[in-house]
């Protein structure tokens, strides 16, 4: 066996060890290095992720697979854990002597996700599904004093738990059907006739379970409210990895229950697309809780992705990765500029933005891009998102699919407008003491900004290189 | 007497999961709540063991016990954030939890 397939899971598992130790190590008061530590480690996760990506192929009897897409999908999470590592470094002061602890739970998460992205097994699947979720739980749930911090803790552990046994009950049909726990046999064995009433009912179960990690309609109602409660890194990192991680499962299980269940299942998922974008958006704009919004929006987003899923080709997958990695840089971007605001005036309500331009141009320049990626505004990479997947979706015949998308990003522009007009408008009092915003933080947002920006101008290397990684590692 | 198919097996499973389900979504104390995903991890479980039994196949009866490895974990960190909750609100009827709406 070679175990250089499997560099980036490993090493991200023993960062989280190495971050345990550390945090034992450190004296009370200065626990807030594991955090430094933890941005080296995934900083350098990102990079080794470039030179040694891991040889190509299935592993551990085919239930592990790395290529293409799992090489990309790893690389996007460790950019995520990244990004909200530095985010959260000054964030996490009121966590006192927990503090280190904050960036174990982020490692262990990652391990999850990168399984997630890997698994080609039902078993895979499951446990790395669950190496996710658990220390998600815990980081929803840390500001421990927070009422609403422990409550959306509390909804997250139910939802999650009910999910994965909704998951699991389907996946037991299949198995059931199949007599295997691998896609590859799995997916032989309903081709070759094994199908029938169960079978149906086992892959709208498993479909229903993974349709609730994305956070998609009908499976959206914990979104919201866990979005809310968590603490903003926390949440950023929801509405970025813990849903790429979703996708990634998704992307590999589709085609799994969709060659033998046919158009059925290609239906069920354009419903479910086409009912969250609408839902999504429409919800979003009587919103006034910032996070509340974006969650509203990311539900909304989990509804174009679909569309990627639903196409599943090569050039789908391609265009499914750029729009990821556009959605995350816009989301870090515009969580980023939440934490830096809601360190300033204490709150994440959208009314309390007013005076936000005459208080801090940089948190209201990256809040405004961000917002304008996620509406899909020319400039801005949301944009050129969009129309990758919807060229594709289009190429499929589903013209109504992409009329229905268009539209519904007209009505997204219409919150996302309102929120920049509140931050543009004077502030009700004239107070104007500067803002304090440290380092890392103006570097992550500085980053998601010009990166949004980039990807939305030249298009061109990055989803050349996607398509490059796609095709010389793909299955 | 007729002999126990997997169709018994299926049936048992799929009301003990029904029985879950309605347990999680009607009852308002979280701890009855925990109880009724437990019921539904033990209905997959039993139509694992089931279907593995009458498949001739071992693996599914491998994956019962990583799930109840995985749902003690849950039920582990479900519990500690009942106590959190307790002690920020002194009760652990889903009723009292409204200040996130929905």
């Amino acid at each position: 066996m070679d175990f250089s397939t499997l560099t980036l899971e490993i090493g991200a598992a023993a960062l989280a060890l190495i971050l345990l130790v550390v945090g034992l190590f450190l004296p009370d008061g200065k626990k807030g290095q594991v955090g430094i530590v933890a941005a080296l480690g995934f900083a350098f996760l990102l990079v080794l992720s470039f030179l040694a990506p891991g040889s190509k192929g299935p592993f551990f009897m085919g239930q592990y697979m790395n290529d293409g897409i799992s090489v990309l999908f790893k690389q996007i999470f460790i950019l995520g854990s990244l990004l909200v590592t530095l985010m959260s470094l000054r964030f996490t002061r009121r966590f006192e002597d927990a503090r280190g602890e904050f960036y174990v739970l982020l490692a262990f998460s990652l391990v999850g996700m990168m399984g997630m992205a890997g698994a080609t097994d039902f078993l895979t699947l499951y446990i790395a599904l669950e190496l996710m979720s658990i220390p998600l739980v815990v980081l929803t749930a840390f500001e421990k004093g927070s009422m609403r911090s422990t409550e959306a803790g509390m909804k997250y552990v139910l939802l999650g738990a009910m999910s994965s046994a909704i998951l699991l009950f389907g996946l037991s049909f299949l198995y059931g059907a199949a007599g295997s726990f691998g896609y590859g046999a799995v997916m032989a064995a309903l081709t070759g006739g094994q199908t029938g009433p169960l079978v149906v009912i086992g892959g709208i179960f498993a479909l229903a379970g993974l349709a609730f990690k994305v956070a998609a309609v009908p499976f959206h109602m914990w979104s919201p409210d866990i979005y809310e409660g968590a603490p903003v890194p926390v949440t950023a990192f929801l509405a970025v990895a813990s849903k790429a991680a979703g996708f990634a499962a998704l992307l590999r299980f589709f085609p799994v229950v969709l060659v033998p269940l046919g158009l059925g299942m290609t239906t069920l998922i354009v419903l479910i697309a086409a009912l969250s974008m609408v839902l999504g958006n429409l919800t979003a704009i009587p919103q006034t809780n910032i996070k509340r919004m974006l969650a509203w929006s990311s539900i909304a987003h989990a509804g174009y992705m679909l569309l990627g899923v639903m196409v599943a080709s090569f050039a789908g997958a391609a265009a499914l990765v750029y729009y990821l990695l556009v959605y995350l840089f816009a989301n870090v971007g515009a969580f980023a500029a939440v934490t830096a605001w809601s360190e300033l005036s204490g709150s994440d309500e959208i009314s309390s933005f007013k005076g936000m331009w005459k208080k801090s141009p940089l948190i209201s320049t990256v809040f405004i891009v961000s917002l304008l990626s996620l509406a899909g505004i020319p400039p801005a990479a949301g944009f050129i998102g969009k129309f990758f997947l919807f060229v594709e979706v289009a190429h499929k015949g589903y013209l109504w699919l992409v009329a229905l998308a268009l539209v519904m990003s007209v009505v997204s522009l219409y919150y996302y407008v309102s929120v920049i007009k509140t931050l543009v408008s004077e502030a009700p009092e004239g107070e104007t003491s500067k803002a304090d915003i440290p380092l890392a933080l103006r570097a992550v947002m500085l980053v998601s900004a010009v990166s949004t920006v980039v990807l939305g101008v030249l298009p061109g290397p990055v989803m050349g290189y996607i398509r490059n990684i796609l095709s010389t590692l793909s299955s | 007497m007729g002999t126990i198919t997997l169709d018994h097996y299926i049936y048992l499973a799929s009301a003990l999961f029904a029985v879950g389900v309605v347990g999680v979504l009607i009852r308002r104390n979280i701890l009855i709540m925990m109880m009724g995903i437990e019921l539904m991890l033990n209905a997959v479980n039993i139509l694992l063991a089931a279907t593995s039994a009458f498949n001739g196949d071992s693996a599914g009866q491998v994956f019962v016990f990583f799930i109840m490895l995985v749902a003690a974990a849950e039920i582990a960190v479900g519990l500690a954030i009942i106590t959190m909750i307790y002690r920020n609100t002194g009760s652990i009827d889903v009723k009292d939890y409204s200040r996130l709406k929905g």
